[in-house]
């Protein structure tokens, strides 16, 4: 017994000492995983594999200097002389360049009878239609000399100079002295002439400003289409994009966007951008596109549960946490507003962050900053509508918009800027219209929609009532670039939370923190408080009965 | 009664109140980060919960097993075999005996520690609920590694119910603690391992095989 009452003490003591270890487990198991999310930055293997894949980023390098060569050094007087002496050693690229996108604006698309791409019957709800190309306006980003569109010649400048010089109004130049005879003016030819063979001599492997000049400005403006993509991305810092970030790894677009043959991967536009999302690991043939494909598809560490994600939510879905961040994006357009005057003259009104509110030529307008991106199932390929397609105009109409669902494996949640517009259509065919903007009988000149209707059609050779109405439309742009900072990438429960959050009406996913089951809940919290109030009154029973003991 | 003696008997050893203290601290924290995670409330934070939560109801997992070893080991798992004997009469004593000051009809003895309610609760929870809201949680954990087509969303409703269950138990269990000799007799008996029981209280027959071999 003696011997018993000495254990007796050491036991205490010794269930003290458990319990205020185990005490610590849950304070202390936070701290760890804390400190875990620390090293990660470095070890996490995504971030591993995608630095190895890219250790000798912008090393690139070549055989050639451009302004040796003799075809280069002559006193040249039209773009397409240029395009000749590119030629004369690049052989194959114009044709090469004739079977992209960049040059048909053609694209393929769900239905078999319908033409589709800028150059088709495709529209949007920006500037709506290119209008076959008769709208010589869009042609200034087509990627040939003049306004011929596709019957023209390649620029090869507009992604291979390195120089922001302007061809067109040099050779306009050169063009004019050269036909006035005055041999005053000679000197100023042969200046003119030195600087376009300086230009044309400066050769590049496309740079930002030679994609962005375009990429960055679609819809007739900085920012005006994407979100994602803007004049703030020509020299982004880390926290805007970490990997063209020009304090990080400043990535040139074509460090991901990788070509063949002048095809130029990554479109996103009727058909997925990449058909399969391959890490480099499974295939070195494989598109360096997607994030995949660096930083394979579980990214964070080993036993992160956020590994778990990546079969489902695409990673742009947490690491971009908000769209135009720096320059703000068009989010309506409401077309039905245009044509308004002042003393016969059209005007324009500005609003906050110094952007158009409204303009006569296109209408009223809506920009914001810091967009939270709209989610959606996404297999990477997206609607298009055309000028054919029959609309129902009773419902808003969703122009453009993802392709996916939770049944499809190929499919993520994948974060969209939304551009709501308010757009002309046909009342009698039920079809969008496709006005014709500029020139002498565009809209912007005549500021008459039903002719601008008219004719536009016209030149798709798409029959119009003559009865037009506005209809409420969607354009969907998928995000991907704009990616943050790892400690940028949204909190949980951004999503996981009961109530407004990022992903409140995508249905179809049990998401913890924002699902339960109403019924099951009640029940087992009303056995919970039952449970409370029957030994609360037990216990009070026990004190006013003093468990039954006479005192 | 009133002639009996309080003694003390060594009743739990020190395997058994370890596994005890240890499973109760972690059940409590997974209940803590469980409802958080379920969108209850707001606390640690989601991640800070999610890796609370994980870790903790692995370490769980591999208590239970060294508590199943334990118990078969030691032949303990008797003392959860449940009967009916008495079933009732301690059902009468806490609904109404303990308010007139009557005596427990089952006194607790080194070998049968569970009175017949406790026997059944008991091989309720560590035969039932406890091992099913382990196997709900490690389903959950693992669903990536093999759900297919399987909704996530019934096993997180049966996990979700199974821990309110838990939680119902919980709060039932703490306030029983007090209702032994004194207010903490118990909870004191499951810290130091020794209980008070009355000197004279015999091990009925049908509670131990070895109380009927002793008397042949």
């Amino acid at each position: 017994m003696q011997k018993r009452n000495g254990f007796k003490l050491i036991f205490p003591v010794l269930t003290t000492c458990l319990a205020l270890m185990l005490c610590m487990v849950p304070a202390s198991a936070p701290t760890i995983s804390n400190a875990a999310t620390e090293k990660e930055a470095e070890t996490a293997p995504g971030r591993k594999l995608a630095r190895q894949s890219v250790k000798d980023n912008q090393k690139r390098w070549g055989t050639t200097d451009h302004s040796k060569h003799e075809a280069l050094k002559k006193n040249f007087t039209s773009g397409e002389q240029i395009t000749e002496a590119c030629l004369s050693c690049h052989s194959e690229a114009a044709s090469q360049f004739h079977e992209t996108i960049h040059w048909t604006w053609l694209a393929s698309g769900t239905k078999e009878d319908m033409r589709y791409g800028k150059a088709g019957d495709s529209v949007n709800n920006f500037c709506i239609s290119a209008n076959a190309m008769e709208d010589k306006g869009c042609l200034k980003c087509h990627t040939s000399w003049s306004k011929k569109g596709t019957e023209g010649r390649v620029n090869c400048l507009k992604c291979h100079g390195n120089d922001d010089f302007n061809f067109t109004e040099a050779f306009g130049d050169i063009n004019y002295f050269m036909t006035d005879n005055d041999p005053e003016t000679e000197g100023i030819v042969k200046d003119i002439q030195e600087n376009v063979k300086k230009a044309s001599q400066d050769i590049t492997l496309p740079k930002r400003k030679n994609c962005g000049e375009c990429h960055f400005k679609g819809g007739g403006g900085d920012g005006v289409k994407h979100g994602d993509m803007d004049t703030s991305l020509m020299e982004p810092n880390k926290e805007l994009d970490v990997h063209m970030g020009v304090d990080g790894e400043d990535f040139t677009c074509t460090r991901c966007h990788t070509t063949v043959n002048h095809h130029i991967a990554g479109r996103i536009y009727t058909n997925p951008a990449v058909s399969e999302r391959k890490s480099l690991l499974d295939d070195d043939q494989a598109p360096k596109i997607t994030c995949v494909s660096c930083h394979s598809d579980t990214p964070h560490k080993t036993s992160s549960k956020m590994n778990d994600h990546t079969d489902r939510v695409a990673c742009q879905s947490c690491h971009i946490p908000k769209l135009a961040r720096i320059n703000p994006t068009k989010m309506e357009w409401d077309w039905s507003k245009a044509g308004k005057l002042k003393d016969g003259k059209p005007y324009h009104e500005e609003g906050p962050y110094g952007k158009p509110t409204y303009k006569s030529i296109k209408g009223e307008f809506r920009w914001e900053k810091n967009v939270v991106p709209e989610y959606f199932w996404f297999n990477g390929s997206m609607t298009s509508t055309t000028a054919r397609d029959v609309i129902d105009p009773a419902k808003t109409v969703q122009v453009s918009h993802p392709v996916g669902s939770r049944e499809d494996p190929d499919s993520r949640i994948f974060p969209f800027k939304i551009h709501k517009g308010k757009q002309p259509y046909d009342k009698v065919h039920k079809r969008l219209l496709a006005p014709l903007l500029t020139g002498e009988k565009g809209y912007w000149t005549t500021f008459d929609m039903q002719e601008a209707l008219t004719i536009g059609n016209r030149t798709l050779d798409i029959e119009y009532s003559g009865e037009f109405d506005y209809v409420e439309t969607t354009y969907a742009y998928p995000s991907t670039h704009m990616v943050a900072p790892k400690e940028k990438a949204l909190n949980c429960t951004e999503c996981h939370i009961r109530e407004n959050g990022r992903i409140a009406e995508l249905s179809g996913i049990y998401l913890p923190g924002r699902d339960r089951l109403k019924i099951l809940d009640t029940i087992g919290w009303l056995a919970v408080f039952g449970a409370l109030a029957a030994v609360v009154l037990h216990g009070l029973g026990r004190f006013f009965s003093k468990n039954g003991k006479e005192e | 009664m009133a002639g009996k003696r309080l003694i003390k008997i060594y009743l739990y050893t020190r395997f058994e109140r370890f596994w005890h203290w240890l499973q109760a601290l972690m059940i409590i924290c997974l209940i803590v980060t469980g409802l958080e995670i379920h969108g209850t409330y707001s606390l640690l934070g989601f991640h800070t919960a999610v890796s609370v939560h994980n870790f903790t109801g692995l370490a769980w997992v591999v208590l239970f097993a060294f508590f199943v070893f334990w118990l078969f080991t030691t032949g303990e798992w008797k003392q959860y075999i449940p009967t009916t004997k008495k079933l009732l009469a301690v059902v009468a004593y806490y609904s109404y005996g303990i308010f007139k000051g009557r005596p427990h009809p089952v006194e607790k003895s080194p070998g049968a520690k569970h009175n017949p309610l406790q026997r059944l609760t008991y091989l309720g929870l560590s035969a039932m609920l406890l091992p099913l809201q382990m196997a709900t949680g490690l389903l959950y954990y693992l669903y990536n590694m093999w759900a297919g087509d399987f909704p996530l969303s019934y096993l997180a409703w049966g996990h979700t119910f199974l821990a309110l269950l838990l939680l119902n138990f919980l709060i039932v269990h703490v306030y029983m603690t007090t209702t032994g000799h004194s207010l903490f007799s118990h909870v004191s008996g499951m810290i130091t391992g020794w209980e008070e029981i009355y000197e004279t209280t015999e091990i009925a027959d049908w509670e131990s095989p070895e109380a009927r071999k002793k008397r042949g």
